[in-house]
């Protein structure tokens, strides 16, 4: 009875201040902290990517030291696959699952608590190991790239232990929130949501979450054992002491090419909520789309060596991750086709949002081409380690991931604040970063079929035209995210009121629960469980 | 007001949450399980090389010798990381028949003024070859010390096996000499020379 009365006393005003934030378990204010983290580190990434377009420009050396130049590239890809797209994901999951499943909160609310809070900590740490090259006296610079290879990463300075250290507590910050999502998704659902009828994105978080609390422990521990080597004369991966550098690719890599998956799903799941929304048609194969899910969680676990192709490994292991690695295609084309096939004969309108989701369905399946190019593995002896293999990923992650989440932010931005965005601005937006995002990362195909190698400061003059054009569209995909910070101000700060249910199709296929609370909700929503129709 | 959440999804919540943290726990086990089952992977397929191939003397001289195939083995030293020792096959190439025990050796003498003990680390190309590669007496068996300015031939007694798949017609083998002693590697500035050498790139190139 004392719990029933507690629940009355809870107020529907925020506390104010700083409390608010900084002692916060509730997953609205989580999720928003974890966005604007999200958008602070893209910008921070945003800015080393620029710095290395700007290096790259001409061939030779102008802006950085080549030891600074590799340092950026490798903080380039942390900040933004730990510092930008992790985080923006886990704060829309904070945001939009517990609405979607009516869940009065998260399962664990201290733990979500926890989990933010770690993240800035991590990001202090990964930045002060860019930084403490400056200090004379603590050795060579982060040169490693973001794999972290040893012997290289043995061998440099204190940055490395900085970085192991920041890895650390990212790990633990994304193992503690994935806990905590999958504890939500299980037991937190309101009575008749049944784990089959859940929006498709909290399935595609289900098994984020999954892959998560399954392969970070991995790195960390991988990490641990490059700690040690460094520091307490163990010879985890020191031939002199019978250890085996390679055994680090193996464990990096176990966590790596999962975490492709991690960064990918939740974009595919916010895709199974835009599409159909902007159809006006319920999703296509919704149950084959939650298999295949599952099926490409089970096959990413264990094709982790094709990022290894050329550290001589036998035929039969070499094939077998080659077969693995080109099965992946299908449960990814299958969800292209479901996405077509919901597009198909529906009524479209083409918002914001349904413009990435589009924009996403062709250069994604461009990735997952050049993908299959890339797991074939005489081509790969080709291609390793060139600037082919940097235009794949970028056409994965940046379609695949990110532009996913932009689809989110401007299809859950009424939600969000109330307000809706400036529709022109976001159109314009899109064809801004989309061209420019081609025009960065086309040519770079070329130039690494030509032979142009990956994390090399300077070049052959023979690639200047195409890492010219490059630059040029890096510059304009950087400028783009300015009017990008400028439409998200616009629509905090005001603008035309959002209705409940913004979108006229949001509800079709699914019991669209986020959508029966007001535009924004309010700060404690479905304290008492919904009806499910 | 009956169906508010009571102390029951609570403890559902602290069930799921205590068998996930119980898989994380146990997968940050296997991450380190997987150096011993690595090596021993390893071991039993020759993945990566480096495998010392060490049989006894009496099975060696069991092989029959398969006159019709010659092969020729090429020998490769490499140093590690500034270990100022010198180091180097007395002969570049031999050629041999399958099952044909050969004896050659390597030169190595410590430059430096201190004793320094080394362990030398073979690999073998193309890897295939590697588990039909195999040596009765090799300096990489066991640890290597020279005193300063000592210096050593190094025998190395080797048969190929007559198994070896037709089509290898070349086999390099190669040997990196590693300090054991680890600690000057991880002082911070361990790569003095190259850092250096690389930091004054821009002014070079921007004249």
């Amino acid at each position: 009875m004392s719990a029933v009365i507690h629940e009355d006393h809870h107020h529907d005003e925020p506390p104010r201040g700083f409390k608010r934030w900084l002692y916060s378990t509730n997953h609205k204010d989580i999720g928003t902290m974890y966005l604007i983290f999200a958008l602070v580190m893209l910008f921070v990434g945003g800015a080393m990517a620029m710095l290395i377009r700007a290096e790259l420009f001409l061939p030779g050396l102008q802006i950085v030291n080549p030891d600074l130049y590799n340092n950026l590239v490798t903080d380039h890809a942390l900040v933004m696959i730990f510092g930008m797209v992790m985080p923006a994901a886990a704060g829309m999951a904070n945001w939009m699952i517990p609405m979607m499943i009516g869940a009065p909160d998260m399962a664990l609310p201290r733990m979500n608590n926890m989990s933010f809070w770690l993240l800035p900590a991590a990001a202090i740490l990964l930045l002060a190991s860019l930084f403490v090259q400056f200090i004379p006296g603590t050795g060579v610079p982060v040169n490693t790239g973001w794999t972290i290879y040893p012997p290289l990463s043995v061998q440099v300075g204190l940055g490395m232990d900085l970085l192991i250290f920041s890895v650390h507590l990212l790990g633990i910050s994304s193992i503690m929130a994935s806990i905590n999502i999958v504890t939500t998704i299980l037991n937190m659902r309101a009575p008749g949501m049944t784990m089959m009828k859940m929006p498709l994105f909290c399935w595609a978080w289900f098994f984020t979450g999954l892959l998560l609390i399954i392969v970070m422990p991995v790195l960390a521990g991988g990490v641990t054992m490059l700690l040690f080597d460094r520091h307490f004369g163990t010879s985890f991966f020191d031939a002199a002491g019978g250890g085996d550098p390679v055994l680090f690719q193996h464990l990096f890599w176990f966590f790596g090419h999962p975490e492709v998956y991690v960064l990918l799903l939740p974009s595919i799941g916010v895709l199974g909520l835009v599409i159909p929304t902007f159809s006006r048609k319920p999703l296509f194969g919704y149950k084959p789309l939650v298999y295949f899910m599952g099926f490409l969680f089970a096959l990413g676990l264990v094709v982790w060596a094709h990022h290894q192709y050329t550290i001589g490994m036998s035929l039969g292991v070499t094939t077998y991750f080659m077969i693995g690695t080109i099965l992946i295609s299908i449960p990814i084309g299958l969800m292209i086709f479901n996405f077509i096939f919901t597009m198909w004969r529906g009524s479209i309108t083409f918002e914001t949002p349904m413009l990435f989701a589009i924009a996403i369905i062709l250069m994604f399946s461009f990735a997952g081409v050049t993908g299959v190019m890339l797991a074939v593995v005489p081509a790969d002896l080709q291609y390793h380690d060139t600037y082919f293999v940097v235009a794949h990923f970028h056409y994965a992650l940046i379609p695949g991931a990110v532009f996913g989440l932009y689809a989110g932010v401007f299809y859950w931005l009424p939600k969000w604040t109330g307000h809706m965005y400036d529709e022109k601005l976001g159109k314009i937006f899109f064809w801004w970063t989309t061209l420019s995002f081609n025009l960065t990362f086309f040519p770079q195909h070329f130039s690494g079929l030509a032979g142009m190698p990956r994390r090399i400061v300077d070049y052959n003059i023979q690639y200047v035209e195409f890492n010219q054009i490059s630059s040029i569209g890096a510059f304009a995909f950087g400028l783009s995210h300015l009017l990008f910070l400028y439409i998200i101000i616009k629509t905090v700060k005001g603008g035309e009121k959002a209705a409940d249910k913004p979108w006229e199709g949001a509800q079709i296929g699914t019991p669209g629960l986020e959508w029966t609370l007001p535009s924004p909700p309010p700060f404690h929503s479905f304290t008492t469980p919904p009806k499910i129709q | 007001m009956n169906e508010i959440p009571t102390q029951h999804p609570q403890e559902k919540n602290r069930v799921s949450a205590r068998w996930l943290f119980l898989l994380v726990i146990g997968m940050f086990g296997f991450g380190f399980a997987m150096v011993p089952l690595y090596n021993l992977l390893c071991s039993v397929t020759g993945l990566n090389g480096s495998t010392t191939g060490r049989i006894q003397e009496e099975q060696a001289l069991t092989r029959r010798v398969d006159f019709s195939r010659t092969i020729t083995v090429e020998f490769d030293a490499t140093n590690n990381a500034d270990l100022p020792w010198e180091f180097h096959p007395m002969v570049k190439k031999v050629d041999v028949h399958p099952g044909e025990i050969m004896e050659v050796s390597y030169f190595a003498k410590n430059n430096s003024n201190r004793a320094i003990i080394a362990q030398a680390i073979p690999g073998i190309t193309p890897w295939q070859a590697t588990e039909h590669f195999n040596k009765t007496e090799c300096f990489c068996f066991a640890k290597q010390k020279l005193e300063p300015g000592e210096s050593k031939e190094m025998p190395l007694r080797f048969v190929i096996d007559p198994d070896l798949p037709e089509g290898f017609t070349t086999i390099t083998l190669s040997y990196t000499f590693m300090d054991t002693d680890r600690t000057k590697l991880k002082k911070v500035n361990a790569l003095p020379e190259l850092h250096s050498s690389l930091s004054v790139l821009p002014q070079s190139y921007s004249n």
